[in-house]
């Protein structure tokens, strides 16, 4: 066993119990958002899907390297995009109705700047 | 280490930070818009740090970073797009989208390592997380399709069983696992691809079998198996980022498991390999026999506008008939005239954990009003009247008792208020098939409708009182 392997392991492990440890105190009230915002956390796929193309020459590299860049995109925004729009409706006392269809500003626009990013690094 | 390798891991570091701290902040609905910005925050940061790595590493050609690129915008757009336009009745199918693209996303990180390096050799230690990381990502991506398929209605949400479908089932994780054991010692792309359709075989049949009712369970372990999938495509590119972040929402996903399968008194193994009970038609046990006192919106709207405090029992069936708009109106007329009025949530009420809330507050409901089950229960017996729509076992008062298909589950002390009203369609069994003695209770009247047609007769008989 490599100490990079155990490295790894011993990240994933406290990861984990971290991960129990502040999930556990998320109100029920809540779960929905959470779960939608561990969803988009799984988002980060994307970087992996992104170094696929460090090594794409071939057809197959380019596919792989197009469907999985994607899936985890969609995952990412999509997902911090609903989580936004679905907390927004979390209000503490009774507001005038406002349209629940309305796009999450916040974390929309958040993403967008990502998106521009990547273009210019290129 | 060079200097911007020491940079890239630290941003990275920061990255898994901004997760963490953004789910800590959603331990507060005050604080839990903040926690999803601090989250997008730290995923702004990492895409940026792979992307200064996958610019450093300078081997990437043109055409690589069109496809790269073509495929995040494409992405993107498709995610942004689902994201502004779902309803919230249908997050539960969005989530299982989003958990199959991510599964996919994990599985194809894996797929393109190992095809890439399979001929120059592999370490063994490697290949078992490939393995891992492509049969966990290929069975959450179909597994999750099918459930999204199901929840929207487009594959029958009853469990479906084919003769063989177990056999079917156990084959195809026979030949996944097995295949995954042979590759560690001959490493083969064949078997690879061998793998990957016993894995997309299995997370089909390991969903169809299971029941609409079942979906809360389904969706949360699927989330637990996306975040697994992240981690251990994290292991095998060597990534802490992926790591970490995965490990979190695998954390999650078990989390919310494990309170939903206790919330519905079922094991997680008993839902997803029994199989059995998963329909809406168990076998019908008898309960014991009394009257049932049916009523009228005109009485219930007298009982409900002279109350001082009222506990509305949301549930399922209150989803499906996607009445939350009637009934958040319904309480606001009767705040109107001074009445203390307060939802009881139960943990399974709707179709995904905490979807009844989502509803709810769409529908304009403050949130400090929602009340988790340990919180409204001591309150039941000092409330005028409990009004029950579209939730059956979770109010039955025979779950105390041992000896019948509820004991044990945790339920709303619904009985224990002056007076209940239910609100239902028939006399028909719950999920668990058996009679509700809460609806013989002498304190309990059955108002016999459409949830959402009796919220509006209910709305309008308070305010013609009241004027």
């Amino acid at each position: 066993m490599t100490t990079v392997l155990l490295t790894d392991i011993t990240i994933f492990v406290l990861a984990l119990l971290v991960g129990f440890e502040v999930i556990s105190k998320v109100p029920a009230t809540l779960h929905t958002p959470l779960m939608s915002a561990a969803n988009s956390i799984h988002g980060i796929v994307l970087a992996g899907a992104m170094l696929i193309a460090v090594t794409a020459h071939d057809a197959l590299g380019y596919i792989l390297a197009f469907v999985a860049a994607a899936f985890a995109a969609m995952n990412v925004v999509g997902g911090y995009v609903v989580t936004g729009r679905m907390l927004k409706m979390f209000r503490r006392s009774r507001t005038p109705v406002a349209d629940a269809t309305a796009p999450a500003a916040v974390s929309g626009n958040g993403q967008a700047p990502a998106a521009g990013q990547r273009g210019g690094q290129s | 280490m060079s200097a911007f390798d020491w940079i890239t891991q630290l941003l990275y570091v920061a990255a898994a930070t901004c997760f963490v701290l953004g789910l800590h902040l959603m331990n507060s609905p005050a604080t839990a818009r903040r926690g999803n910005q601090v989250s997008t925050a730290g995923m702004i940061l990492a895409v940026a740090t792979t992307l200064a790595l996958v610019a450093h590493a300078g081997t990437v050609t043109t055409t690589g970073w069109i496809v790269m690129l073509a495929g995040t915008l494409v992405g993107s757009g498709a995610g942004l797009y689902a994201a502004r336009t779902v309803e919230m009745t249908a997050m539960p199918q969005l989530v299982s989208i989003f958990n199959a693209v991510g599964g996919g996303a994990a599985a194809l990180v894996g797929i393109d390592d190992y095809v890439r390096l399979a001929s120059g050799g592999i370490a063994e230690s490697t290949t078992v997380f490939t393995i891992l990381d492509v049969l966990i990502g290929a069975v959450t991506f179909s597994g999750s399709i099918i459930a999204a398929g199901k929840l929207q209605g487009l594959i029958d949400g009853s469990p479906i069983t084919f003769p063989g479908s177990r056999a079917v089932n156990v084959a195809a994780a026979v030949i996944a696992v097995g295949g995954g054991i042979y590759m560690i010692a001959t490493p083969s792309v064949v078997v690879l691809f061998i793998i990957i359709l016993a894995a997309l075989l299995f997370g089909v049949t390991m969903v169809l079998p299971i029941g609409g009712a079942d979906m809360p369970v389904v969706i949360s372990l699927l989330n637990a198996f996306t975040g697994t999938a992240v981690a251990m495509a994290g292991f095998v590119i060597g990534n802490w980022a992926l790591i970490i972040a995965g490990a979190l929402v695998g954390a999650s996903g078990g989390i919310l498991t494990k309170l939903m399968a206790d919330a519905m008194n079922r094991s997680i193994r008993n839902i997803i390999v029994g199989g059995f009970g998963t329909g809406d038609s168990a076998p019908a046990v008898e309960g014991p026999g009394g009257d049932v006192r049916s009523i009228q919106a005109d009485d219930a709207a007298i009982q409900l506008a002279y109350a001082q405090k009222v506990i509305i029992v949301p549930g399922y069936g209150l989803a499906a008939a996607q009445a939350q708009h009637q009934v958040a109106e319904l309480a606001s007329v009767l705040e109107e005239r001074g009445v203390e009025v307060s939802y009881a949530i139960h943990p399974v009420a709707g179709r995904m954990p905490g979807h009844m809330n989502v509803l709810l507050a769409e529908a304009n409901v403050p949130y400090p009003q929602l009340k988790e089950m340990d919180e409204i229960n001591p309150e039941f017996p000092r409330t005028d009247v409990a009004l029950v729509i579209g939730a059956n076992d979770v109010t039955n008062p025979a779950a105390r008792r041992p000896g019948n298909p509820v004991s044990g589950m945790p339920i709303l002390d619904v009985d224990h208020a002056k007076s209940i009203i239910v609100i239902k369609r028939s006399m028909g069994h719950g999920y668990a098939g058996i009679d509700n003695e809460l609806y013989v209770n002498p304190k309990t009247s059955m108002f016999f409708s459409d949830a959402k047609s009796a919220l509006t007769e209910l709305t309008a008989a308070v305010k013609t009182l009241v004027s």
